[in-house]
C-alpha cells in the first residue's frame, strides 16, 4: 500500500473542508427567512459592527483601553519592596517630571489617607493590594479598577473638576467594606506643588 | 397526557426553586431597608453580609438550577412525548442538588460563608459552603446528562425529523450548562477546596477570577434560556397565533449557547491580571451575542402582531391594544419585553468596553442585573408556572386576576427599584456596601433614591406572595382532579417546517465550534498564569 504525499494529503484536507463549507452554506441557505426579518437582522448586524467599531477605532488610534497591564507583585512583602515600602507611597515626580501615585489598598483604608493632585493632568496610579481582592473608584471620574492581590492595577487618566472627592472601595472585602475609604483632594493646576521627595527609582520591584 | 411521574417530578423541583425564591425575597427587602440607613437597630454588616451571601446563592443558583431542571423534565417529556429516561437518575440528581442547597445554607445562615454569591478568592468561607455548592452543580449535571440521552434517543427514534424546537432549545441549555460550569468547577475543585482544607497554603486570584468570568457570562443564558424557550414556544399560541418563524428561532438558540461561553472578560474589563486585548476580544464577543436576542425580540413581537391583527387589531400600533392583555403569559411577555429593552440598553454601557469604567461595581450593576433577571427572567418563571400548574396538579389556576395583578405589580415595583439603583451607580455609590459610612456630601445625594428602593422592594415581596399564594392555592383546592382535560400546548410555526437542515436539528457542530471558540478566548489567558511569575495568596477570613 501506496503512501499519500504531502500535498496529495494537503488536497485532500482542503478538498474536505470546501466540501463542508458549501454544505453548510447550502443548509444555512435552505432556511425560510421572511423578508421583513432577513431586513431587521441586517439593521442588528450593522449596528453591532458600528458600535464595534467604535470601541475598536477609541481603541487603537485614541488609546482608550480600561486597565490592562498585567504585572506581578508579592502581595505578601510589599513592605519589604522598593517600590511600595511605607515612605514611597503617595504623590510623586518621576526623573521625567511625571506624575505617579502608588497607593496600597489594605483592610480597611487606602494609604496613604489622604493625597492631593493637580487638575487636567496626567497622573498614573499604581495601586496594590496588601490582603484580598479591592476594588476603587473616585465618583464623578473613571479612576476605576480593580486591586487583585499579587498584580499591580496600572492606570492612568486626568481630572478635569477641582474639588474633594472620596477614594470608595468597591468590592467586597470583608465585614468592615463599608469602612474602606479615604479622600483625594484635586487642586487646580496652578495652586498645586510637587512633593518635596523626588524619587527616581522606577523599576518594579517584586522581592 | 404527562405521567404522574413526571409530573411529581418537575413539580418537587420547582417547589424548592418557588421556596427558596420566597425566602431571598424577604431578605431582598430587608437589605433595601438596611442598607439606606433609616432604621439604625438594624444596621449590621454580620447579619447584612449573610443575607446578601444567601440572597444572591438562592436567587442565583437555587432558585434557577431547580426550576431549569424541573421544567427540562417537563418540556422533554411533554414535547418528546416519551417518558423521562431514567427517572431514578433523575430523583437521584435532585436529592444531591437538595443536599448540597442544605449543606451550603448552614455556613450561610450562620454567617460562616458570608462571601457573596460570587465569593471571589482569598477570601475563605467555611468549606462546607464550597462542597455544598458543588453538590448542587453535580446533580444539575445529571439532569443535562438526562437530557442529551433524551434528544440523541428521540433523534435516533425519529431520524430525519425536526426535533421539537422546546426540546431542542432545552438541549441548548443543558450543553450550555455543561460548558457553562466548567469554569467555577475547576475554581472550586483547584482552588478553593484545597485552600479552604488546608491541602495548599495559597492560591492566584488573578487566576480564581478568570475561571470565575468564564462562568459568570453564559450563567445568564442558562437562566435565560427558559425565558426565551416561552416566548417561543408557549407565547404565540396564548396570544391566538403562530410563532413567526421556527427555523429562525433554532438559530438564535444555536448563537447564544455559541457566542454566550466565549466572553465573559466583560466582568474583567477594570482587572489587572489580564490584558487589554483579551478583554477587547471578549467585549467585541459581548456585542455579537446581542444578536441572538435582537433576533428574539423580532420573532416575538412579530407573532405578537400576528395575533393582535387576527384578533381585529388595525394600523402600526392599533394590534397591541387588541391582545389578549388578561392572558398571564402574554402579559408577562409584554412587560419582560419592556424590562428587557432598559436591561438591554444599561447591558450595552457595561459592555462598552473602557466605558465600563463609569460604573463598574457601582450601583448601577446590580441595578442592571436586577432588571434582566428578575424582570426578565424571573416574570418569565412566574408566567410559566401559571401556565404548567394546573397541567401539573390538574386543576384549574386558583385566580387569573391575581395572577395578573402579580405580574403588573412585579413590573412596577421592579421600575420603583431599579431605577434609582442605576441613578445611584451613576451618582458613584459602590454596590455591596451594607450602609453608607462616607463623611462626604456627595453621599446627601443617595438619600432619596435609597428611599424610592426600599418602597420597590416592598411592591415585589408583596408580589412574590401573591405568586406563592396562587400556586399553592391551586395546588391545594378540594377541586377534584378528575374533570380537569387540559392539555399544554406548543406554538405552530407560521410556515410549517418539514425538514430542518442537520446543522439546525444537532449539535455535534455547534459543540466543537465552541471548543475552539473557547480555547481561543480562554486558552491564553488561563495558561499564562502558569508562564508567568506569579505569586500567591494566603487565605483570608471574613
Amino acid at each position: 500500500m501506496q503512501n499519500k504525499s504531502f500535498s496529495e494529503q494537503t488536497q485532500d484536507l482542503i478538498g474536505k473542508w470546501v466540501d463542508f463549507i458549501k454544505d453548510f452554506r447550502a443548509q444555512m441557505t435552505s432556511i425560510h427567512v421572511d423578508r421583513l426579518e432577513r431586513k431587521w437582522i441586517n439593521i442588528t448586524l450593522l449596528t453591532v459592527c458600528l458600535l464595534v467599531a467604535i470601541i475598536t477605532i477609541d481603541a487603537f488610534w485614541h488609546g482608550i483601553n480600561p486597565p490592562g497591564k498585567v504585572e506581578t507583585i508579592d502581595s505578601a512583602k510589599l513592605h519589604l519592596s522598593k517600590e511600595f515600602a511605607e515612605s514611597n507611597l503617595g504623590v510623586q515626580l518621576d526623573g521625567q517630571g511625571a506624575i505617579v501615585i502608588r497607593m496600597v489598598a489594605g483592610r480597611y483604608s487606602f494609604f496613604p489617607k489622604h493625597i492631593a493632585v493637580p487638575a487636567e493632568t496626567k497622573l498614573t496610579f499604581r495601586w496594590v493590594s496588601m490582603d484580598v481582592l479591592h476594588g476603587v473608584h473616585i465618583p464623578m471620574t473613571n479612576m476605576s479598577t480593580m486591586i487583585v492581590p499579587g498584580y499591580v492595577a496600572e492606570i492612568t487618566t486626568s481630572f478635569p473638576k477641582p474639588g474633594e472627592y472620596p477614594v470608595l472601595c468597591n468590592e467586597y472585602c470583608g465585614l468592615g467594606h463599608n469602612h474602606m475609604w479615604s479622600n483625594i483632594s484635586v487642586i487646580a493646576k496652578e495652586d498645586w506643588k510637587a512633593p518635596a521627595k523626588i524619587i527616581v527609582n522606577k523599576e518594579p520591584d517584586n522581592g | 397526557m404527562v405521567n404522574a411521574a413526571e409530573r411529581k417530578l418537575a413539580l418537587s423541583h420547582l417547589w424548592v426553586a418557588f421556596i427558596a425564591f420566597i425566602l431571598a425575597c424577604f431578605m431582598g427587602e430587608y437589605q433595601v431597608l438596611e442598607r439606606s440607613g433609616f432604621i439604625p437597630a438594624l444596621e449590621s454588616p454580620t447579619v447584612y453580609f449573610a443575607s446578601v451571601s444567601t440572597h444572591g446563592v438562592l436567587m442565583g443558583f437555587v432558585l434557577t438550577t431547580f426550576f431549569i431542571m424541573g421544567f427540562g423534565y417537563y418540556i422533554a417529556t411533554s414535547s418528546l412525548k416519551v417518558p423521562v429516561w431514567n427517572i431514578k437518575l433523575a430523583w437521584c440528581g435532585f436529592w444531591i442538588s437538595f443536599a448540597g442547597t442544605a449543606m451550603a445554607a448552614i455556613p450561610l445562615l450562620t454567617g460562616k460563608a458570608s462571601v457573596l454569591y460570587t465569593f471571589y478568592l482569598p477570601l475563605q468561607a467555611h468549606v462546607a459552603f464550597y462542597i455544598g455548592a458543588t453538590l448542587l452543580v453535580v446533580g444539575s449535571w445529571l439532569w443535562c446528562l438526562i437530557m442529551l440521552v433524551m434528544f440523541s434517543q428521540w433523534k435516533k427514534a425519529n431520524p430525519k425529523q425536526p426535533v421539537p424546537l422546546a426540546m431542542f432549545a432545552t438541549t441548548a441549555n443543558a450543553l450550555l450548562w455543561l460548558w457553562t460550569s466548567a469554569g467555577v468547577a475547576l475554581e472550586v475543585l483547584f482552588q478553593a477546596i484545597p485552600l479552604a482544607l488546608g491541602w495548599i497554603d495559597t492560591v492566584d486570584p488573578g487566576l480564581a477570577r478568570t475561571l470565575f468570568a468564564w462562568t459568570l457570562h453564559p450563567i445568564v443564558y442558562f437562566w435565560l434560556i427558559p425565558a426565551y424557550t416561552a416566548f417561543y414556544v408557549f407565547v404565540p399560541k396564548q396570544a391566538g397565533s403562530y410563532l413567526f418563524s421556527d427555523e429562525v428561532a433554532r438559530v438564535a438558540f444555536i448563537l447564544l449557547v455559541v457566542f454566550g461561553l466565549p466572553i465573559g472578560f466583560h466582568h474583567l474589563y477594570m482587572d489587572p491580571q489580564q490584558a487589554s486585548g483579551w478583554k477587547l476580544l471578549h467585549g467585541i464577543g459581548t456585542f455579537i451575542v446581542s444578536l441572538p436576542t435582537l433576533i428574539t425580540g423580532f420573532t416575538v413581537i412579530a407573532s405578537l402582531e400576528i395575533a393582535g391583527k387576527l384578533r381585529g387589531g388595525k394600523g402600526l400600533f392599533g394590534w397591541i391594544g387588541s391582545l389578549p392583555w388578561s392572558n398571564s403569559m402574554v402579559l408577562a411577555v409584554i412587560l419582560a419585553l419592556l424590562m428587557l429593552i432598559l436591561g438591554g440598553f444599561g447591558g450595552i454601557v457595561n459592555a462598552s468596553y473602557a466605558m465600563n469604567a463609569m460604573i463598574h461595581n457601582t450601583a448601577w450593576v446590580p441595578g442592571h442585573f436586577h432588571l434582566i433577571f428578575a424582570g426578565t427572567t424571573v416574570i418569565m418563571y412566574f408566567a410559566i408556572a401559571y401556565y404548567i400548574w394546573p397541567l401539573l396538579v390538574r386543576k384549574p389556576l386558583f385566580s387569573n386576576s391575581m395572577a395578573l395583578i402579580q405580574l403588573w405589580t412585579w413590573f412596577i415595583g421592579m421600575t420603583i427599584l431599579s431605577t434609582p439603583w442605576h441613578v445611584l451607580g451613576l451618582l458613584g455609590q459602590p454596590r455591596r456596601i451594607s450602609t453608607v459610612v462616607y463623611n462626604t456630601l456627595l453621599t446627601l445625594a443617595w438619600k432619596p433614591y435609597e428611599l424610592a428602593m426600599i418602597f420597590g422592594g416592598l411592591v415585589m415581596l408583596g408580589s412574590a406572595c401573591l405568586f406563592i399564594y396562587n400556586i399553592a392555592k391551586t395546588q391545594f383546592s378540594p377541586v377534584s382532579a378528575t374533570d380537569f382535560n387540559q392539555e399544554i400546548e406548543y406554538a405552530e410555526p407560521y410556515h410549517p417546517v418539514q425538514d430542518v437542515p442537520d446543522y439546525l436539528n444537532d449539535f455535534k457542530l455547534w459543540n466543537r465550534v465552541i471548543a475552539v471558540l473557547m480555547a481561543i478566548g480562554f486558552g491564553v489567558p488561563i495558561l499564562q498564569f502558569f508562564f508567568m511569575d506569579t505569586f500567591g495568596s494566603p487565605a483570608w477570613g471574613l
